[in-house]
């Protein structure tokens, strides 16, 4: 039996893709299916005073009044209501939902519904915030002290703007009502999330509700915890019209209304030797969250314990802090906090290497992490601590000396960037969520019930290579489940890099608990002679592993990837635009179980963390968003698509699917400070993102005002 | 309204400023062909009008009236759609799917043995979120047999 | 919504004609657009697409003659148009992608009279004519008095753009479009110039019409300084702050522009 794991095997939802077949899910419709909108804010902060709406027959309105249960989309903080009674905190909060049997009557409806706004004064600096959603202090050594050995003290402040995840496929649902049930189907990555915050508001037995995920077109995030208030909505207009609703967000609502990436403000403070050794860091990490608190508590938690990079110290410091403003809710994207706060120490890093004439390369390997090393929450490494093996490597395929040196006074310049990444949820998460996994014997094989979901990174199929190994049968042998809560166990959510090294894994003993169960049978014949079983493993903790939620310090996450990059590129010096001549991507991954697979996310993130650094901005002007179109909000294009070399490394960690640790979000981190870092090469000291042209411009010009003072 | 969609004829019955999009989808039930936009920006509606591209979501319908349509249902009666859509299952073309149809159809004006700067002008006017293009220009190339590239590695370390 | 499919050019006109309302679509690259964000205030419209009389791209008495309702793609495929007048192909070439070359047209472009039209700074510094028909008869306007305003011109409702026609191009043909990325991209600002016995030079995206450069060339041709031809451009176009780019940026990226087409037409 040829092994699945490692090799390319045909991808599971390959062909329904390429031919038109799958179905997303505004490509379903329902009998008596009704259409619904969203009539939202048009102010960032204030009152509602009155709602007028007068519409002839045909129309269903529904607002807070038809909430059965409490008026909040459950997720962490119970703050975010589903419909707005009478606060507004950010431009675009939902107020009402009208429903219509004809799409096109509704395409005028916000002429037909007038809400009286009164307007307060927004506040959209988070500085200047007096709601804190959440405050995290991280403490290793002493930091006073480990300034006062320093030789050096070197600041910095750094700054990254919001970024949108930009799925092609908007967010979408079809709520379909029944009888003291309901079912929602749509583009979404955590089901049980949904089910969760559907179950509270509609005051509905948990075996009432159902959740079915449909063919997603993209998620980055951005379909982790909002697809949850869009259930919502079609859930109570459904209620209410007692029919099925399918709302569909156009590309201008989902830019406007839905979550982006936070933004960020990090200081740092580094204390080093003369001859570049670490010995302090005093780092603070704010992150704007927006108007409600949705996920910024883990967002900021995320960033501020990957805020140390990938560096040894012995005292640390770091206070983060995530604060209110009258924007938009922050939410999931790929990174979750880590993409922010890695581009400020990396960032800070080359900057210190240029203060103390200290080559990047050499001050980055005296203070990489090494396997017996702790990390800022005093985390001790294991083997597979791979950050001098992935920077060496780039830095030798990359030829970064050589061309550092041939391209000196030039307007190419090269930079790097060194991170790493931890896989699942923080510290406790993991035993908190409790997840769950089931496989099914089938006829001639088994069949993977999990609600992990597919949103293009290759779930199925990655899944389902384990399991056919580790069951001993062919791939093609086993299926997989729609991700509906009907039928499958809550494995999490399919977030935080977890889907292959968690669920990967319960599947892996779900299939070798089978497999002994099967004995000498194949699942054909034990089928036959005795019929299906379902086995089902449940997580439990690698043993060793400590974390304090109250100090915030032990083993945050069970194992890390760790990941190199290497930017080339050129700036125009008519026009300042910045063309990428090539990325270099190392990442040390643990296993690969899908090669293609995983490469595929290694390009597709870095093209994201590049977009993050050079065109990616989120134009905002009185808390809305100014280029709320795909025209004015800047992806690469394929004309822009920056050529990449990939190189994948291996270092097992043992409690992952085959050695497995987590791919998908990790390629986001690095290519941000590394553009900055080839940009600083070439002689732009830009210290926020996105670097655009006019940004560039503005550094040159500075750069010239300096030197003319001089 | 008579026109002709993947080689059979369909007498449709619409406004004829409907959006060409809108008559394929509901219409004619080829939910294929998807709506990334609305505004001509992302591809993901590429359609095939007398095997010329276009962005189906800014067309009105009137404008397809008596001609050939393709769509990605109808992707195999080009010359180079089915090696396409095996490419881009082979070679990680298509992670998500939504801009797949859409990318499949704009490439198959290609001509065999298409060089890399001539797939990206043809694809320029299709975003993909999920790939970063490297992966895509791999799945055309190999369909197109264009003959390999040094630059292009990924790989085991 | 309506749309009414005349079938031929004098048939168009005649409606027109009786009905100045109407609004010709070709393409619909832009119409569509505006009718999906809800911002297309007209309703009524009348198809252009199939009128064969303005299609078609020739040349008579060195005069190139581009049908108005030529695509972007059929543009960048004419030999005629390669030859006598390639910037406007290499501008072509960077409207959207395949899928918008295909179908916008060259006078919707005109028509349109967007402040970043890709084809209008082309146009300008070609000397092009606009050839406007009416049921009354034909008018030919030259590029330069086109506009008033922005986005108003001179083409009266009753009358349609039937082509444009660019004389003779004497001299070095020169092009650059900065966007906002390298495809699927409005321009944050552009030049189309020619370096010949004439200097003619043409911004977009500086100012609420395509600006022709009057001054600026005048230094340049009379033998002036790069520098000083910069100063006098400063005083010629009015580029703003919008959420593509900055005022400051696009005025020191057209002097820088200026002074590339400057040294690379030498």
């Amino acid at each position: 039996m040829p092994r699945a794991v490692g090799a390319n095997v045909r991808r599971k939802d390959g062909d329904a893709k390429v031919t038109g077949r799958a179905k997303y899910i505004d490509d379903l419709t329902f009998p008596g299916m009704i259409y619904g909108a969203t009539i939202r804010s048009t102010i960032s902060c204030g009152r509602i005073r009155a709602r007028s709406i007068s519409l002839p027959d045909g129309f269903v309105v529904a607002d807070h009044q038809d909430i059965p249960g409490p008026n909040y989309v459950a997720l962490i903080d119970p703050d975010q209501p589903c419909l707005a009674v009478d606060q507004i905190r950010h431009v675009a909060e939902p107020i009402l939902l009208v429903g219509h049997a004809d799409k096109d009557a509704l395409s005028d409806i916000h002429e037909r519904v007038t809400i009286e706004e009164l307007a307060a004064t927004p506040n959209y600096d988070p500085e200047k915030s007096d709601v804190c959603f959440k405050k995290i202090s991280i403490d290793k050594g002493q930091v006073d002290l480990g300034f006062r050995i320093s030789d050096f003290v070197i600041d910095g402040e750094y700054r990254t703007g919001h970024q949108e995840q930009l799925y092609i496929e908007t967010n979408g649902v079809i709520a379909v009502p029944g009888d003291g049930q309901m079912t929602v189907y749509g583009s979404l990555q955590c089901p049980y999330y949904v089910h969760k915050a559907l179950v509270v508001l509609l005051k509905l037995p948990p075996d009432r509700v159902r959740v079915v995920q449909t063919e997603t077109g993209g998620g980055f995030g951005g379909k982790e915890e909002y697809p949850s208030m869009l259930a919502c909505h079609a859930a109570i207009l459904a209620r209410k019209a007692n029919r099925p609703v399918k709302m569909i967000y156009d590309r201008v609502e989902d830019l406007l209304a839905t979550t982006k990436r936070h933004p960020s403000i990090v200081r740092h403070r580094t204390g080093l030797t003369r001859d570049g050794r670490i010995t302090a860091m005093d780092i603070d990490v704010i992150m704007d969250g927006g108007g409600y608190a949705t996920l910024s508590a883990v967002v900021l938690s995320r960033g501020v314990i990957h805020a140390a990079g990938p560096y040894r110290c012995d005292h640390v410091r770091i206070r983060g802090r995530a604060m209110m403003t009258h924007t938009p809710p922050n939410g999931a994207f790929r990174g979750f906090g880590a993409p922010q706060t890695q581009f400020a120490i990396e960032a800070h890093i080359d900057r210190i290497a240029d203060q103390l004439r200290i080559d990047p390369v050499r001050l980055r390997e005296l203070n990489a992490l090494r396997p017996g090393d702790t990390t800022a929450t005093g985390q001790k490494l294991g083997k597979d601590a791979s950050a001098l093996p992935v920077l060496r490597d780039a830095v030798k395929r990359s030829k970064f000396a050589q061309k550092r040196t041939q391209w000196k006074g030039t307007n190419r310049g090269i930079g790097l960037s060194l991170f790493f990444h931890g896989s699942g949820f923080t510290g406790g998460g993991e035993v908190k969520l409790a997840s769950k996994a089931s496989l099914e014997l089938t006829a001639n094989g088994a069949k993977i019930l999990v609600a992990s979901t597919e949103i293009g990174q290759g779930t199925r199929t990655m899944h389902a290579q384990i399991v056919a190994d580790a069951l001993g049968v062919s791939y093609d042998a086993i299926d997989v489940n729609e991700a509906d809560t009907a039928f499958v166990p809550d494995s999490g959510p399919t977030v935080a890099s977890r889907t292959c090294m968690i669920v990967g894994k319960l599947l892996e003993r779900c299939a070798l608990d089978m497999k002994k169960r099967l004995g000498t049978l194949t699942p054909a014949q034990y089928f036959k002679k005795h019929g299906s079983f379902t086995v089902t493993s449940q997580y439990e903790p690698p043993p060793g592993l400590l974390w304090d939620d109250n100090t915030y310090a032990g083993d945050a996450y069970g194992s890390y990837a760790w990941g190199c990059n290497i930017v080339e590129l050129e700036v125009d010096p008519v026009t300042f635009e910045v063309t990428t001549l090539n990325v270099t991507a190392v990442a040390e991954i643990g296993k690969a179980i899908h090669p293609m697979m995983a490469i595929g996310q290694i390009e597709g993130g870095t093209a994201q963390g590049i977009g993050y650094a050079l065109t990616e901005e989120v134009v905002m002007k009185d808390g809305r968003m100014a280029n709320a179109t795909l025209t004015n909000y800047i992806i690469p294009t394929p004309m822009d698509a920056a050529p990449m070399d990939v190189g994948i490394m291996e270092r097992p960690y043992q409690h992952g699917p085959y050695g497995a640790k987590g791919v998908g979000e990790m390629p986001i981190d690095g290519p941000a400070p590394a553009v900055i870092n080839a940009l600083r090469n070439c002689g732009f000291d830009i210290r926020a993102i996105p670097a655009t042209p006019e940004r560039l411009f503005a550094a040159a010009e500075s750069r010239k005002l300096k030197a003319d003072r001089r | 309204m008579k026109l002709t969609v993947n080689g059979k004829t369909r007498n449709v019955r619409a406004h004829p400023m409907k959006r060409l999009l809108d008559v394929l989808r509901e219409d004619c039930g080829l939910t294929g062909t998807k709506e990334g936009c609305g505004e001509g920006e992302c591809g993901a509606c590429t359609v095939l009008i007398d095997g010329v591209a276009v962005d189906s979501c800014i067309v009105p319908v009137a404008h397809a009236e008596g001609c050939r349509v393709i769509t990605i249902e109808g992707a195999t009666a080009t010359k180079t759609g089915k090696a396409l859509q095996n490419a881009f299952v082979v070679h990680g073309g298509a992670q998500c799917g939504i801009c797949t149809p859409g990318m499949i159809l704009a490439a198959t004006l290609l001509e065999t043995g298409a060089s890399l700067d001539e797939i990206k002008v043809a694809l320029a006017g299709n975003l993909c979120r999920c790939t970063g293009y490297p992966a895509i220009f791999r799945s055309v190339e190999s369909a197109l047999k264009t003959p390999r590239r040094k630059s292009s590695r990924a790989g085991h370390l | 919504m309506s749309l009414v499919r005349p079938r031929s050019l004098n048939a168009a006109l005649s409606l027109m004609a009786s009905d100045p309302t109407l609004m010709p679509i070709a393409g619909c690259t832009d119409v569509y657009v505006g009718l999906h964000f809800g911002t297309m205030a007209q309703k009524r419209f009348i198809d252009l697409w199939r009128l064969k009389e303005l299609h078609g791209i020739s040349v008579e008495k060195d005069v190139v003659r581009i049908g108005a309702l030529s695509t972007y793609t059929e543009i960048i495929e004419s030999t005629i148009v390669q030859k006598r007048v390639p910037m406007l192909v290499a501008a072509s070439r960077e409207v959207g992608g395949a899928q918008i070359q295909n179908r916008g047209t060259l006078g919707g472009n005109v028509a349109n009279a967007s402040p970043a039209g890709d084809t209008l700074p082309v146009l300008a510094a070609a000397n092009a004519r606009i050839v406007l028909r009416s049921k009354n008869g034909t008018r030919t306007v030259a590029f330069d008095s086109y506009y008033t305003g922005y986005r108003t011109s001179v083409r009266q409702p009753d009358e349609l753009i039937a082509a444009i026609e660019i004389p003779r191009v004497d001299g070095t043909q020169w092009w650059r479009k900065v966007g906002t990325r390298r495809a699927q991209a409005i321009s944050k600002i552009m030049i189309g110039a020619v370096r010949g016995r004439d200097v003619r030079i043409a911004f977009g995206s500086v100012a609420p019409t395509v600006v022709l450069a009057r001054k600026t060339a005048a230094v340049l041709s009379a033998g002036g300084s790069v520098a000083d031809a910069q100063a006098a451009l400063r005083t010629e176009i009015a580029p703003i702050d919008d959420v593509r780019s900055t005022g400051e940026y696009r005025a020191r990226v057209a002097a820088n522009l200026l002074a590339q087409f400057w040294k690379e037409t030498a």
